[in-house]
């Protein structure tokens, strides 16, 4: 045991090792390794820290940070709070069409992020169907303000809670609930107090990766945004317009400080969830 | 709940398990969040047809037969038939790598995998452009010798395949978890060769959740917008895939075009879900418990 516990790989029959650790470690490094580390070198050893803050400590970058993981938290509370509520009505009711709409739940990962962008935008923009009406009868514009880039974002993070609860909601079994009532809890308290808490993890999980995925998200979002600087310009088109002025060192800054921001935030969801699974107790 | 003597007869008020909500509930649920998809998903996915065919089926088909649409799909379709396989080729050696040794780090490398899934799309073509660019000593050999990787397809094919890096892996390492290591290794005790332990044991295990990630995997590599933008340099007829298309008839005013291209990748979401449901209903049990993606 001992002298297993030094070695890289512990002993087995099966075959195979080289080929498939290979194949796995090759294209890793090409794919994902290499360029993140070519990236990283760039920007701290290339181009400097001094430098990069400088770079993205002016307002027009801040704002588009600010506004890029501002509207991201909101689209994913709400998915977060309606996703929730879905994959309960997907479970637990019966009604007609409730196949189709379980199929459809997953649009958002198999359409093309362009073809959401301009569709959302043409109903959403002020000659649309909803955003005419939108702006008749409450004077809102969706289309080319934050809102439509909230719209755009929800959109885009809808299946993550929905796909992470469903199977946690699926595997409750009804004695938890019925213990409940008999106890003498209304329905709504077994909901908050029993069966919710149950749900958290899963759904604080669906949530990082709606997060994840909506702030850097681009292709949704820049047909509906407008793209105004410093109100509806959100950092990944920031990076697209440096590189477009060649200015390498400026998009490479934006990049890590949206890389280090999204991984302190998923840090921190991560640590919030450690803590809501203690809490739960070993499940 | 009252004291008072009920008005109507007991028979008329419906037991409810205590296990579920009241039917009003239940119903204002149902119709809220029918609401609420079909301002978000069905009515999106409407507005596309509406508009393609605004002009009728003859103008809307017309525009995908100029050359510039034409050579846009034959490039899409290109690019997901490099990316897939070699996606798919990645993913079954990392399963097998992970499940069926035990190795320091696993956990760290499962990490690895899963990194693009939280990198915007646009800093994933930016890592190509700093690798391969021009302004890079490696880019600008490369140009030099005839053989350009950035505002090139070979870019496009790197870049798709950072954004679909974990799509097949993360399909087949929950399953070949569960189904342990049991069956290969009687196989081999058995007098099997390792290839056709993997071949008639592993991969007929594995084929339903292989097929859903590739199913998956092509609809994120064809449909892929903002990390081939960065690094495609959008040449006409030349770097264009179809999501670029559809951005360039739209800032064009072409209204009809970008719709009906928006369209057939529509269509194509279309087959995809369709496939996955009818996967997910069929061979549920083999296939991973959670997505990911």
């Amino acid at each position: 045991m001992a002298a297993r516990s030094f070695s890289f790989k512990a002993p087995t029959p099966m075959p195979g090792w080289g080929l498939s650790f290979g194949i796995m470690l090759t294209m890793l490094s090409v794919v994902v390794l290499i360029p993140m580390g070519v990236l990283i070198w760039r920007g701290f050893v290339g181009f400097g820290a001094v430098g990069m803050w400088e770079v993205v400590n002016r307002p027009r970058v801040w704002n588009a940070l600010a506004l890029s993981f501002r509207a991201a938290l909101i689209a994913s509370l709400f998915n977060l709070v309606f996703g929730v509520l879905l994959a309960w009505v997907l479970v637990r009711y019966r009604f007609p069409g409730k196949r189709l709409v379980d199929a459809a739940v997953d649009l958002p990962f198999a359409l093309p992020t362009a073809v959401a962008g301009i569709a959302l935008t043409a109903l959403y923009a002020p000659r649309g169907v909803f955003g005419a009406f939108i702006l008749e009868h409450f004077g809102l514009r969706i289309a080319y303000t934050e809102l439509g880039i909230w719209i755009a974002l929800i959109f885009v993070g809808l299946p993550f809670v929905v796909r992470t609860v469903q199977p946690v909601i699926e595997e409750i079994d009804r004695e938890t609930e019925e213990a409940s009532a008999t106890l003498g809890a209304s329905r709504l308290r077994t909901l908050t107090h029993v069966i919710l808490p149950r749900l958290a993890p899963a759904a604080l999980t669906g949530f990082a990766l709606a997060l994840a995925r909506s702030v850097g998200e681009y292709g949704s979002v820049i047909f509906i945004a407008g793209n105004l600087p410093n109100v509806t310009e959100i950092a990944p088109l920031l990076i697209v317009i440096r590189l477009e002025e060649f200015d390498y060192d400026g998009a490479v800054a934006i990049a890590i400080a949206m890389l280090a921001i999204a991984f302190a935030l998923l840090l921190v969801i991560n640590l919030i969830q450690i803590w809501s699974r203690r809490r739960m107790g070993a499940v | 709940m009252t004291d008072f003597p009920a008005r109507t007869a007991p028979t008329a008020r419906r037991w409810r398990p205590a296990t579920t909500e009241p039917a009003a509930v239940k119903w204002a649920l149902i119709g809220l969040c029918l609401s609420v998809l079909t301002v978000l998903l069905f009515a999106p996915l409407i507005a596309i047809f509406d508009e393609a065919l605004r002009r009728g089926w003859a103008f809307a088909l017309a525009s995908l037969a100029e050359p510039d649409a034409q050579s846009a799909i034959q490039l899409t379709l290109l690019v997901a038939a490099i990316t897939v396989p070699l996606n798919a080729a990645f993913g079954i050696a990392a399963a097998w790598a992970i499940t069926k040794f035990d190795w320091r780090g696993k956990a760290w490398v499962i990490t690895l995998i899963d990194l693009p899934f939280s990198v915007s799309p646009v800093v994933a073509g930016l890592l190509f452009v700093l690798m391969f660019g021009a302004n890079s000593a490696l880019g600008a050999w490369l140009v030099a010798n005839g053989f350009p990787i950035v505002f090139a397809v070979p870019g496009i094919v790197l870049a798709t395949l950072f954004i679909t890096f974990p799509f097949v892996a993360r399909e087949l390492i929950p399953v070949m978890l569960e189904q342990g290591r049991a069956e290969e290794e009687a196989a081999l005790t058995l007098g099997a060769s390792g290839w056709r332990a993997f071949l008639t044991i592993t991969l007929p295990n594995i084929r339903w959740a292989l097929l859903y990630g590739v199913l998956l995997c092509n609809a994120r590599a064809m449909g892929e917008f903002g990390a081939v933008a960065v690094v495609s340099g959008k040449i006409r007829g030349q770097t264009t895939t179809m999501p670029l298309m559809i951005e360039m008839f739209y800032n064009e005013y072409l209204s009809v075009a970008a719709f009906t291209m928006a369209g057939v990748l529509a269509l194509l979401a279309f087959v995809t879900l369709t496939l996955k449901s009818a996967l997910e209903w069929r061979y549920a049990d083999q296939l991973a418990t959670t997505h990911r993606h």
